[in-house]
């Protein structure tokens, strides 16, 4: 496609890094021919505060706090997979009640980042009203959060080992009744927006990245899902206890804009499923394993990865027997999977382009760590 | 050098309001831990002294169990003495590859046994050792649901074969080792700088970096003040 256009000038754009529609500091240069994208370099590390290098210098405990700073809509899951990390490291699990309990908040957790996704990306699109709608019902999930551990957006929700904190009075219920409430107002946002023939159009046919593709550049998350993997790590590699709950993996068919809106969306009600399973299920006990005052594991190194809402987030420790980490890598999935922007936007608009950004879900301070 | 001089200051105030709230869960340690940042220094190269064998066969606890299946033996079959150290600490298999094997048996893994999707590329830096860097590559194969974890070790100044060519995803993950350790890949299509400005001299995430350190010049000249600190 883009050799018939050759002969025309090509125009070098710059986007970002302040542009409203990048999420964050992205600054994407783009190669136009007319409208025609034919090509992106993407320019990042504006948010970069060197998370890893901080993880050298903090004891283990020290730098649970740090991981919430990445992805920062969905703290509780880098939280989640940084302490099974460690706690890996040290051979202990933490306790049944806390398992419950950090399935809830990560469920909830994976609710609130998808709920701003879509408000976010439909205001990208051109739709207001959904942002509105979005924060409503995320909101809630905000306040149970704050009213369990004191913090909305940073959490810091669990401990080496399990939880600092018991729930509190009256926890369950409202977990059940932000259940009660969310299925319907999730129909409300499909209402809105998946019969929607502008939606519709900017985001059918848009953006495809196959499953192939997505295996080739390591993209997962519900963008491999949306190209038709039903590949989820809470089922392939189950962990703490979700091999105890029963969901779905919604998966869509073309890999496009419009699949990955859908996974996403199915994704939200699958959670509340889980949740409402898990709050049945939350067994009475103690909320935090054996785990010395000082965690020093013995020498050794693990990869432990869970499926955060954005895909596969990863940490690799390395101990080397001190009470530091001699190295912590993280493995973000927003940065991996922003490196498939250039295949997914080659030959469409640039007006695609927003949507395509919009749909690959980054949060710019997981990219950049 | 005159920057580790700063850091007792720097680490001391910062590890104790970190403990003060009383909802740290152990001020102890956490005071225990402060001198222990400030002087990363001595606390690094003490683990380069048992990491001779230490990143590898954890060293005087009991060795983790080896790592047994039809992979590793094909491996072994395949490659003789370029792989080695196949271990399963906690129950995750690894192994190592000479430097001069790391591409074929990134290339026989894919094609082969089927571990389609490189899930990270990344270094750690061993300055004590001759070879002082692990270059690590987590595989991952959809058909076999199976994560491994393959390690090259390179002496400074060594060149990996890049991966790209395997798998387009390494492209990233390379330019980040590169940017954050030095480590350059051989064959690389496009290998910059990523996280780090483009100028910018030196590789944060080597031991001998220090956490204040920073590229003045840089910081002068494009931002306009005498130091980031």
């Amino acid at each position: 496609m883009a050799e018939t256009y050759l002969d025309s000038t090509e125009l070098v754009l710059n986007m970002g890094p302040q542009h409203p529609s990048t999420h964050g500091v992205l600054r994407v240069i783009v190669k136009l021919d007319g409208e025609k994208v034919l090509g992106t370099d993407c320019v990042i590390g504006y948010l970069h505060r060197g998370v890893e290098k901080i993880a050298e210098n903090r004891t283990y405990t020290q730098f649970a706090p740090y991981v919430d700073r990445m992805d920062y809509v969905a703290s509780v899951s880098n939280g989640l997979g940084y302490c099974l990390a460690v706690e890996k490291l040290l051979g202990v699990e933490a306790t049944p009640r806390a398992q419950v309990v950090r399935v809830i908040l990560t469920e909830l957790n994976r609710i609130a980042s998808h709920l701003l996704w879509l408000g976010t990306h439909a205001l990208d699109i051109g739709a207001i009203t959904p942002l509105f709608y979005c924060m409503r019902e995320r909101e809630y999930v905000l306040n149970i959060l704050e009213k369990y551990c004191g913090a909305r957006l940073t959490t810091h929700a669990f401990r080496i080992g399990g939880l600092q904190y018991e729930t509190y009075e009256g926890f369950e219920q409202e977990c059940l009744a932000f259940c009660d409430m969310f299925l319907p107002k999730a129909d409300e946002y499909e209402e809105l927006l998946t019969g929607n023939r502008i939606w519709v159009e900017r985001m059918r046919g848009v953006g495809i990245l196959s499953a192939a593709d997505c295996k080739a550049y390591g993209v997962t998350g519900p963008m491999i899902r949306a190209a038709g993997e039903k590949w989820d790590l809470r089922k392939a590699q189950p962990y703490s206890g979700y091999q105890n709950y029963d969901f779905d993996i919604p998966t869509g068919e073309f890999g496009d804009n419009f699949d990955r809106y859908l996974v996403r969306m199915e994704e939200m009600r699958q959670s509340v499923r889980i949740v409402r399973q898990a709050v049945a299920a939350l067994p009475a006990g103690p909320i935090m394993a054996k785990v010395p005052k000082v965690i020093k594991p013995p020498v050794g190194e693990v990869y432990v990865s869970i499926e955060a809402p954005k895909g596969e987030l990863g940490y690799y420790i390395v101990s080397d027997g001190s009470t530091q980490p001699y190295r912590v890598r993280v493995r973000p999935p927003s940065f991996v999977n922003l490196q498939a922007l250039d295949k997914m936007a080659k030959g469409c608009l640039v007006a695609d382009l927003v949507a395509i950004i919009g749909t690959t879900d980054i949060v710019l301070g997981e990219v950049d760590r | 050098m005159s920057l580790d001089s700063a850091m007792p200051e720097e680490q001391k105030p910062e590890g104790v309001q970190g403990s003060g709230p009383a909802r740290s869960e152990s001020p102890q340690p956490a005071a225990d831990a402060a001198p222990a940042a400030a002087a990363p220094k001595p606390e690094a190269p003490k683990p380069a002294a048992p990491p001779k064998p230490a990143p590898k066969p954890p060293a005087p606890p009991p060795p983790p169990p080896d790592w047994e299946g039809d992979l590793p033996t094909a491996l072994k079959a395949e490659f003789g003495d370029k792989v080695s150290e196949f271990i399963a600490y906690q129950g995750q298999p690894s192994f190592v590859v000479a430097q001069d094997a790391a591409h074929q048996v990134v290339t026989s893994l894919r094609d082969i046994h089927g571990f389609d999707y490189l899930v990270d590329v990344t270094a750690v830096h061993w300055p004590k050792r001759d070879e002082a860097f692990d270059v690590i590559y987590v595989l991952y194969s959809f058909v076999r649901n199976e994560r491994i974890r393959m390690k090259v070790r390179i002496k400074d100044g060594q060149k990996p074969a890049s991966v790209v060519d395997r798998y387009v995803t390494a492209n990233w993950l390379e330019r980040e080792a590169y940017d954050m350790f030095g480590v350059e890949f051989a064959g690389h299509p496009d290998l910059r700088r990523i996280l780090m400005p483009d100028e910018w001299t030196g590789y944060p995430l080597r031991k001998d970096y220090g956490i204040l350190e920073m590229d003045n010049r840089w910081v002068q000249e494009n931002l306009g003040i005498e130091s980031g600190q």
